[in-house]
């Protein structure tokens, strides 16, 4: 039987609650060992493990093709952005060309997949602190972007769009009719989540002065994201590496300063109303061209080492391949962004309460098989 | 006419007609056993059907149907709960202290319970008109909060009791406000009998008479009412996301199906009150049904339940307070307001301001 | 700032390099330039998109802090830190970068003793090495001294073995094509 050990010099108040891999606010299978005196919290140590499945090791004898499709596992909320990391990755390796329309379809379908991300978090969120009826709002609109990503690219979560060289196949004819009512639709929804809970007494009160994470500790601990951005750190890996489509439109970085969990909440509501606004723009100007660049069907990286940065929903996904020019990488490491983020928990949580701790939890937004891989 | 007069004045009908059938002190205790399973007959059919309307209602909200196949649009599904929870069985903890774990349910039900049979349904339809009527239902109320101390401390479950000590504190705070509340419109009646604040009534409902003050009092009362019950948004106590289910977590089948349902009457006391003490319990609006006394079960019911309705909106929309926020809100703003809102209404009773139909 | 001015800033830190000699290997067909200071510092573009430095163990702790507490450089964001087997090596590679300045820097560091493999921990200059640290003690099996908590993260406590080593063998679990 396993046992984690835990520092015991206990004081006598203390005690040691576990949040256990099966709990319904820590989402996904995370357990928290929890050094609590009264309702304060003394510690928080995080057990990982539990959904880990080797895939740096996996890479390891896979080829390049194979591997994208390991990449949406790993943050399956944002499962098109991740394979267009190591699509990129490996497009930058081999100086392949893409063509315009893959590049501005990659971007589209990645602002949509991070609207998606934010719709779950928020119903989570309302969920976590107690509105269970949040969950509900929340699903439905996904749900909508989930049936569009069907029609497309044939699956509603692990979606294999990417391949390196472009796309899979071409969009669907209805795609862009599709998008444009989405957005529609949308647009009237996310004012009325925003008086729902966002405007609620009760819920400032959960989230205002909680959780509070400055800009010096988000930068040491490796925060990236909205986490980051709460807290007036400008970690946009669209704005300061861009990629695929993004140099060309415009939208504005969302960075707040107060780095308490009510910021970290009105930096992903805002974030949300700037993904809208970059699908707008490109939704109606898609170029004409190729969906895809014809690549070997071995691919063989050139020897050396190449980082590819993306801005997932959660933060920057890292992918550093070290190739020695064979058919496979001979390593492959993934920064994932949740594992940085989860690195604070125990500096934000400790001193506040355990009903703290569930609402700070909810705004870092973590993907336990993102952390895991 | 005379007939349906008579069958309202439930307990002296009962009465009479076992008075012809055998000696008087039987005769009593047998009347009193007939007008307690009544009561208690009630009382069960309410809490089911009140689950029923909470899943329906919960469901609207969250844009799906809810549970509407077993029975015509749902109707039977709590029974099929109640007949499923009485067949599990009853677990209990080693370590527990057997006697009191046992006895803590009933506290609780024999409060609600008790609460139920001094309400005034209808003109004469009362069983018990105690003269200290409303002073009776919060003494009874606070009766209740006994049978969750003990739930958590004989649990033997540190959990458990973590959740039964909040849940005590949040109770007794808020019962000072319900008291306060209640406080303020007795001023307007003059008496604390409940057939006699609904007289009162026939000049214009309470809240209507004491205006201002009379809607603060309302106001508030709702709020602690929903604390009271230990309902969202002050459910920190059983909140599913956080650790443990409170005081109730060692409890299954029946006895958990006790404090389950025990929560919802209570929940329809509150409204109860509430609809006797602001809104005139059965009297009609401009007194429009005021020569068929028997409908005054309806518009009683249907008033009752609008207010019932009003806390399940809440519960489905708000998230939760955290404990000390909430303990905050009752000592430094409920009270305080509670208070100045008693001077108030004393003074526009005293200077004639209310408003008489 | 370009890749020639971090260079002599890394350099001016450590002033024992009395002669910087350019070696060009040849292998294949390409032609790999690597600089290499005898005070151990070892400076390439080829192969990377960014400056890698290669350092040794000893002055490893020293580099680093000064990458980022001089206000020059100001290398306060550690975004990436793997360990690598090299086959005879094993070593970590860390990706920095500054919020400032806006540039960035590979610092690698490698022994060759794969028994006890061991380097110092920057979790005092950075606070996000602390579980990356213990990622790449539980793959690799590099001990980081001044770690405040170094035990394995991911696999359970009694594991044996460093499953990313590539000498690693597990006749259940792994499949090898």
């Amino acid at each position: 039987m396993e046992t984690t050990t835990v520092d015991t010099n206990f004081k006598s108040e203390e005690y040691f609650i576990n949040m256990g891999p099966q709990h319904p606010a820590t989402h996904g299978v995370l357990r928290l060992l929890l050094t609590i005196d009264g309702e304060i919290i003394k510690r928080v140590e995080p057990d990982l493990g539990y959904i880990h499945r080797s895939i740096e090791k996996m890479c390891e004898r896979d080829s390049y093709q194979q591997i994208v499709h390991l990449t949406d596992r790993m943050d399956y909320l944002s499962s098109h952005i991740n394979n267009e990391a190591v699509c990129l990755a490996v497009e930058n390796a081999l100086e392949l060309e893409i063509p315009d329309r893959v590049q501005v379809i990659r971007t589209i379908i990645g602002e949509l997949t991070r609207i998606a991300s934010h719709t779950l978090w928020w119903g989570v969120m309302g969920m976590d602190v107690g509105a269970l009826t949040t969950y509900f709002y929340g699903f439905r609109d996904r749900e909508m972007i989930n049936d569009i990503f069907e029609e497309t690219c044939g699956a509603r979560l692990t979606m294999n769009y990417n391949i390196p060289g472009g796309l899979m196949f071409d969009i669907h004819p209805n795609f862009v009719n599709r998008v444009k009512e989405f957005i529609g639709h949308f647009k009237t929804k996310l004012p009325e989540y925003d008086t729902l809970l966002t405007g609620n007494v009760i819920f400032q009160k959960r989230m205002k002065g909680v959780g509070i994470l400055s800009k010096e500790d988000a930068i040491s601990f490796g925060a990236s994201g909205p986490i980051g951005r709460g807290s007036g750190y400008s970690c946009d890996v669209r704005k300061h590496h861009p990629y695929s489509a993004y140099d060309k439109v415009k939208f504005n970085e969302v960075l707040k300063t107060d780095g308490d969990s009510f910021a970290r909440y009105q930096v992903r509501i805002q974030e949300m109303w700037e993904s809208l606004s970059i699908v707008e723009q490109l939704i109606d100007n898609i170029p004409e061209g190729d969906h895809k660049v014809t690549t070997k069907v071995v691919i063989k990286l050139p020897k050396g080492e190449f980082y590819q940065k993306v801005e997932t929903a959660r933060g920057e996904l890292g992918v550093y391949i070290i190739s020695t020019g064979t058919k496979n990488p001979y390593r492959l490491k993934f920064r994932s962004p949740g594992f940085s983020n989860l690195s604070l928990l125990n500096h934000i949580a400790v001193g506040g309460k355990i009903g703290d701790l569930v609402a700070s939890m909810a705004t870092l937004d973590l993907v336990i098989p993102d952390i895991d891989r | 006419m005379s007939t349906m007069s008579i069958a309202l004045n439930i307990t002296t009908t009962i009465q009479d007609w076992l008075m012809n059938m055998m000696p008087e002190g039987v005769a009593n205790i047998l009347a009193m056993v007939i007008v307690a399973l009544l009561y208690l007959a009630i009382f069960a059919v309410a809490g089911l059907y009140l689950v029923l309307l909470e899943r329906r209602v919960a469901a609207w909200f969250q844009l799906r149907i809810g549970p509407n196949r077993v029975g015509f649009q749902g109707l039977l599904q709590t029974m099929a709960d109640a007949l499923k929870l009485v067949s599990k069985e009853l677990t209990g903890t080693e370590r527990a202290d057997k006697f009191l774990y046992n006895l803590a349910p009933y506290f609780v039900i024999i409060s609600s319970l008790m609460a139920l049979a001094v309400f005034p349904f209808t003109k004469e339809f009362q069983a018990f008109d105690i003269n200290i009527g409303i002073l009776f239902l919060i003494a009874i109320s606070s009766i209740g909060v006994i049978g969750i101390l003990l739930g958590g401390w004989s649990s033997n479950n540190k959990f458990a009791l973590i959740g039964a000590m909040r849940s005590g504190v949040q109770t007794i705070s808020y019962e000072l406000s319900i008291g306060l509340s209640l406080l303020t419109m007795v001023l307007l009646t003059g008496s604390l009998q409940l057939s006699e604040i609904v007289e009162v009534q026939k000049n214009g409902w309470l809240i209507l008479q004491g205006h201002i003050p009379a809607i603060i009092a309302f106001m508030i009362y709702m709020i602690a009412g929903t604390a009271e019950t230990n309902r969202a948004p002050f459910d920190m106590v059983e909140a599913e996301s956080e650790l443990g289910a409170g005081f109730h977590t060692e409890y299954s089948g029946m006895k958990f199906a006790y404090f389950f349902l025990a929560e919802f009457i209570n929940m329809f006391i509150i409204a109860a009150i509430a609809t006797t003490v602001f809104f005139g319990a059965w009297l009609s609006p401009f007194g429009i049904t005021e020569s068929i006394p028997w409908l005054g079960v309806f518009w009683f019911l249907g008033k009752t339940l609008i207010l019932v309705f009003l806390m399940m909106w809440f519960r489905w929309t708000f998230p939760r307070l955290r404990i000390d926020q909430l303990l905050t809100l009752e000592w430094k703003y409920l009270l305080p307001i509670n208070l100045v809102n008693i001077v108030i209404m004393a003074i526009i009773v005293w200077l004639n301001m209310t408003i008489q139909i | 700032m370009n890749n020639e001015a971090l260079q002599n800033i890394i350099n001016s830190w450590f002033p024992d390099s009395i002669s910087n000699t350019v070696i060009t290997e040849t292998s294949d067909e390409t032609e790999t330039q690597k600089t290499i200071s005898s005070n151990g510092l070892e400076f390439s573009e080829e192969e990377s998109q960014f400056l890698n430095v290669t350092v040794l163990p000893e002055h490893f702790h020293k580099l680093m802090s000064q990458l980022r507490n001089n206000s020059e450089t100001n290398f306060d964001y550690l975004f990436c830190l793997s360990g690598v087997d090299w086959g005879t090596e094993l070593g970590v590679v860390y990706h920095l970068e500054s919020t400032t300045h806006r540039h960035i820097i590979v610092v690698k560091v490698k022994t060759d003793d794969r028994e006890n493999p061991a380097f110092e921990s920057v979790y005092d200059i950075w606070a996000t090495a602390e579980f990356h640290e213990r990622e790449v003690y539980d793959f690799f099996g590099i001990i980081f001294n001044n770690h405040p908590n170094l035990k394995r993260l991911f696999l359970t406590d009694e594991w044996e073995g460093f499953p990313l080593r590539k000498d690693y063998v597990d006749e259940i679990n792994m499949v090898i094509k």
